[in-house]
């Protein structure tokens, strides 16, 4: 029962695009068309589980027992950078048709915030390792779920006439806006 | 280039927010009231001014191949100074940014400067763009917060001026995204008639 919540508050109530504001990046940069916008998710649920458990072990068993809590920030960004990298390699040699799919979109994971939030979340939020990597893996979906849904709109909004200010960055803008407005609506479900 | 339009460029012309569209999720995150933005618009402004100095004066030394991950360390560093510096201090507004500081760190508009400016150019050139950037970065957060705070609560800065409710959505999150699209819309327009 408190799997599902953790579920179900990830990806729909407080949504990690949506209502927490992290990985606008992509979400605004990579959501032109949908088939981009599912192989960017993708390769953020990777990264993002397997970040997850790396940089909760790395906490519980190397920053606690010697009271270096202080150094999380600068550690779980290099464990990040370097893990994308080693994703990379290992995609590229064990499983070439993943890597083809998932491949150009690793590079931008690194700075992508919400891999990074995601890892820091589970730390303060206090979960153990079982619940982090539900915690991680609900996340990527929310990621996914908001990331796909505004790529469908905005395919969309390619078709429509828009006044001149308002087109590329203002109107997608208003859209997640108003996507957001609909999500609010989950408030209340847990 | 001279130093005047170096620093000044941040502000309207390249705005790392309305015009380059960097750095927005702590933009559309913590501007739910003008003093929550001003705050992480100083403490990114710092970040960004010292990495930009130390990167700049370093620059010569760091290998071609390792300097992403060598501006992260630095720029990660300075965000931990920062962390505990405000913990210190400003106890308040740590508790309202919450994990939006240690997220400086992946600011791309931090990272972007240091690889786009600070790695080619002088010291002197960097430090300008680096209070340039990021007092524009500032001033974008703090617009945003203000206007989102006088639709959204009827007050500035704190200080009401409006009895009673007033919008709430528009400090709740999709208001940041709907205000921060037509403010965009309304700087394009402006751009383009001057």
């Amino acid at each position: 029962m408190e799997y599902f919540i953790i579920i179900i508050s990830a990806i729909f109530v407080s949504n990690i695009v949506l209502s927490q504001f992290l990985g606008i990046c992509p979400f605004l940069g990579v959501s032109g068309k949908v088939s981009t916008a599912v192989g960017m998710s993708g390769a953020v649920l990777f990264v993002m589980t397997i970040a997850t458990i790396v940089t909760w072990l790395i906490f519980n068993y190397v920053l606690e027992p010697f009271n270096i809590t202080f150094l999380q920030t600068i550690i779980f960004i290099l464990v990040i950078a370097s893990l994308v990298q080693m994703v990379e390699i290992v995609l590229k040699k064990v499983s070439p048709p993943l890597y083809q799919a998932l491949g150009i979109y690793l590079p931008l994971i690194t700075t992508n915030c919400a891999v990074l939030g995601v890892a820091i979340l589970t730390i303060s939020n206090n979960f153990n390792l079982v619940e982090g990597v539900v915690f991680a893996i609900a996340n990527a979906i929310g990621f996914g779920l908001a990331m796909t849904l505004f790529a469908g709109l905005r395919e969309h909004l390619d078709l429509m006439e828009v006044p001149k200010s308002m087109r590329g960055a203002p109107i997608a803008l208003v859209t997640a806006g108003i996507l957001a407005l609909a999500f609010m609506g989950f408030v209340g479900l847990v | 280039m001279n130093q005047w339009s170096n620093f000044i460029k941040g502000f309207i012309k390249e705005n790392p927010v309305f015009v380059l569209l960097l750095g927005l999720c702590p933009t559309l995150a913590v501007t739910s009231s003008a003093i929550n933005g001003f705050g992480m618009g100083i403490a990114t402004t710092f970040v960004l001014i010292c990495s930009n100095m130390v990167i700049s004066l370093i620059r010569n030394f760091i290998p071609d191949k390792v300097r992403i991950p060598s501006f992260i360390v630095i720029i990660a560093s300075f965000v931990t100074i920062v962390e505990l510096v405000m913990q210190a201090y400003s106890p308040s507004l740590f508790e309202a940014l919450g994990i939006f500081i240690p997220l400086i760190v992946v600011n791309c508009l931090i990272l972007g400067r240091a690889e786009g400016f600070a790695s080619k150019q002088s010291f002197i050139s960097s430090l300008i763009d680096g209070i340039g950037m990021g007092l524009g970065f500032t001033f974008a957060l703090t617009l945003l917060g203000s206007i989102r705070e006088m639709l959204g609560n009827g007050s500035i800065f704190g200080f009401k001026f409006i009895e009673g409710d007033a919008i709430l959505v528009f400090i709740l999150q999709p208001g940041a995204f709907i205000v921060l699209g037509y403010l965009i819309a309304v700087i394009n327009r402006i751009k383009k008639s001057a």
